[in-house]
């Protein structure tokens, strides 16, 4: 249902909401990014929808909201077992189109890839999406190319236009909410077009995993990770078993986000790890974005946010590793024709 | 016949130079910064009274070498237009330069394009500028953006390096080390891990922010304010030459411009009016009185933020020729 309203009501609609929802929204946190005076867009609080960042693209995704970057499991002491606790309350997370199509990959990752994920699923049945329009394309954008420029898998969508307020309501409480409202038909804003464009290959042959293509990357990435930590589709985490220091028998098991670029993904008990190449962990990422992930799930993993190329220091293009992998496929087979 | 007056040559920042005859002009550029369009007017003054050659000081002004004694009139309504979009506090608007003794107030690029500095040199050293110049002491003074202290503010009488004092968000951290490492490689090793948590040892920490710069969840963020660390009486020259020491640690924007201005004070008071030119160098007029001495007046109505740490007594060492 579409509705036209104003700022004023919809905020105290999401006021008298967070009674039982945090809501979170891609916030500008001033002064917080890696150089002085650099600002970053993350995930935060708001109580107010004039703190929401609509303007830009957020440098991080929504998915620490279902997936907290340091999350405890559980406590444990000599005998017992104690589960962590869920956040009382639910979540309404307001985010994209491509971010709306991640967390389908995400849902895949943690509810529909053998084992239910208890603590992703807790907050996921907790949590209300509402989908912010995009007028533009931002910088490094290829959503179009990914086709996840579009979504009405939404529980709203809100446009914000000055004191007006745009609504396309999939969600009972917020009609009721907005019962009284001007009617209106309402199409979220989406784009069209990017200036980056992305061609994936449709399968990349096992011969190209050693192609020298990889070593450039070798030599340039720094395996930082933050490509995998803005990525609103990289799903994986690793355990810490803390044991607290004035009693080394309690404790409690923790997971936080890990990335395949990092140092110590692949180390394995005994200390030996098998992927220390650079290059070659950057295939990995690559061919787990576009193209096993496809294999087995039957979409890409990519959304085409274009974070991972916003936020690269060293200047690591994903896209343009995809366009240059994609010819070197044809290349190869043509080679073989 | 030439019949000057070398002094008020020399305060109106001419050089008596090798050459009979001629001068040097130097345009002095707070904070190192200035726009391409008084480029032109520096190149004009140099064709059509200097020499045709310009030279790059090390405190980051111009110098215009060649100038006749007599052409320093003209030469003074050319620099007002530099002077004035430099915003240069001056006495007299058009006779150029009022002093020359508090010489250009030095920066390092800064936070406007430099990705280690934890604050604004440029406009820092701006400000300096309108607290202390026009004056005829003999000042040095520099800031730089972090503690690699690329301007070199450890050879002034007043070094000012950034600091910024990071701050920790445990529930963002992944504990993937990227901070221990830079800080370890970097720096100066002062973090280490704890439950898979970064434990900062804040007696060691120098507020760089490679730990801030290395993270990549943005658990470690730079504090809301800009701290210092405030070096004195680094010096160059004949006797001991120095580098300066530290004075104060985690000092705030306020102590330090009060503790500069408190020192023009005690300069007045103490310097040697019989030494040559009626010049002597503040670094040694504190060897003279001792530090304890200077430290009364520098301080005075000095606030601190409960952070600051002063060092006290300060020993400087360097070389002794003397
Ligand atoms: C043919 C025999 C074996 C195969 C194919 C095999 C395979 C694997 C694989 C695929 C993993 C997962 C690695 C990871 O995701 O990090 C694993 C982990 C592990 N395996 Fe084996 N394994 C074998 C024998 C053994 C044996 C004999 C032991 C003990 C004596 C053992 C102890 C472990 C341990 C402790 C881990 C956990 C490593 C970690 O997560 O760091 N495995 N193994
Ligand atoms: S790989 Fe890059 S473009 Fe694709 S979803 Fe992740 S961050 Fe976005
Ligand atoms: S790209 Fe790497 S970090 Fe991201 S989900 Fe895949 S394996 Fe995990
Ligand atoms: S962000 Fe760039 S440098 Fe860092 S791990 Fe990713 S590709 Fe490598
Ligand atoms: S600010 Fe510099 S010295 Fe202090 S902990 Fe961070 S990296 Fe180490
Ligand atoms: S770099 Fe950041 S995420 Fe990594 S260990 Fe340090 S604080 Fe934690």
């Amino acid at each position: 249902m579409g509705y036209q309203t104003t700022l004023a009501k919809i905020n105290a609609i999401f006021s008298d909401l967070s009674k039982d929802y945090v809501i979170y929204a891609p916030k500008r946190f001033v002064g917080d990014g890696t150089f002085t005076n650099i600002d970053t867009i993350r995930y935060g609080e708001i109580t107010d929808l004039s703190e929401i960042e609509f303007a830009e693209k957020s440098n991080y995704s929504f998915k620490e909201v279902l997936l907290p970057i340091s999350e405890t499991l559980f406590y444990f002491t000599e005998n017992e077992m104690k589960e962590a606790d869920a956040p009382k309350k639910g979540a309404i997370v307001f985010l994209r189109s491509c971010d709306l199509h991640g967390l389908k990959r995400m849902d895949t990752i943690y509810l529909e890839n053998g084992a239910v994920d208890t603590y992703y699923k807790r907050l996921r049945d907790k949590t209300k999406f509402i989908l912010m329009g995009c007028e533009n394309s931002f910088e490094n954008c290829f959503c179009v190319s990914m086709g996840t420029q579009k979504s009405d898998d939404y529980d709203a969508y809100i446009k914000v236009d000055g004191n007006a307020v745009l609504v396309d309501s999939h969600w009972d409480l917020l009609d009721a909410a907005l019962a009284g409202a001007t009617e209106a038909s309402v199409m979220p804003d989406s784009v069209t077009a990017n200036n980056t464009v992305v061609t994936v290959p449709e399968t990349v042959p096992q011969t190209l995993f050693d192609a020298p293509f990889w070593e450039d990357y070798g030599n340039r990435c720094i395996a930082c990770g933050r490509c995998n930590f803005v990525c609103p589709t990289c799903t994986c985490f690793t355990m810490q078993d803390i044991f607290y220091t004035d009693n080394g028998k309690a404790g409690e098991r923790r997971r936080v986000w890990a990335s395949c670029h990092v140092d110590g993904y692949t180390d394995m008990a005994g200390g030996h790890a098998f992927r220390n190449d650079k290059g070659q962990r950057m295939r990995f990422k690559v061919m787990h974005k576009v193209n096993d992930y496809k294999r087995r799930f039957g979409t890409h993993m990519c959304i085409g946010c274009g974070r991972c190329d916003d936020v690269c220091p060293e200047y690591i293009s994903f896209a343009n590793c995809i366009n240059k992998l994609n010819t070197l496929v044809n290349d190869s087979v043509k080679e073989e024709n | 016949m030439l019949d000057l007056n070398t002094k008020k040559i020399k305060k109106n920042a001419y050089r008596i130079t090798k050459v009979r005859g001629e001068t040097a002009s130097r345009i002095r550029v707070p904070g190192g910064l200035l726009t391409a369009e008084l480029l032109p007017l520096i190149q004009n003054i140099a064709e059509t009274y200097g020499n045709g050659r310009i030279h790059l000081t090390t405190r980051q002004g111009f110098e215009i070498p060649g100038i006749k004694f007599t052409d320093m009139e003209a030469v003074n309504a050319l620099l007002q237009p530099i002077i004035d979009k430099l915003d240069i506090n001056q006495e007299i608007p058009g006779k150029g330069y009022t002093s020359a003794g508090t010489r250009n107030i030095s920066a390092c690029i800064g936070s406007n394009t430099c990705p280690f500095a934890t604050y604004n040199t440029t406009n820092f050293a701006k400000k300096m500028e309108q607290e202390i110049f026009p004056n005829d002491l003999h000042f040095k003074v520099a800031f730089t953006g972090c503690a690699n202290d690329c301007i070199k503010t450890r050879m002034q009488d007043f070094g000012i390096i950034g600091m910024t004092e990071p701050q920790y968000q445990k529930e963002r951290c992944i504990g993937c080390q990227a901070c221990v490492k830079a800080c370890q490689k970097k720096s100066v090793d002062a973090l280490s891990v704890e439950n898979y948590r970064i434990v900062r040892n804040t007696e060691k920490c120098v507020g760089c922010g490679e730990c801030v710069i290395n993270c990549p969840t943005r658990a470690w963020t730079r504090s809301p304010e800009t701290y210092y660390r405030l070096v004195l009486m680094g010096r160059t020259g004949k006797r001991n030459p120095r580098l300066a020491e530290d004075f104060l640690v985690w000092a705030t924007e306020d102590a330090i411009i009060k503790i500069v201005k408190n020192t023009y004070d005690f300069v007045n008071h103490y310097i040697d009016r019989e030494a040559p030119g009626g010049k002597e160098h503040i670094g040694y007029i504190i060897d003279r009185t001792g530090f304890e001495e200077y430290k009364k007046w520098a301080m005075e109505g000095v606030e601190l933020d409960l952070r600051t740490i002063v060092k006290n007594p300060i020993y400087w060492g360097g070389i002794h020729y003397d």
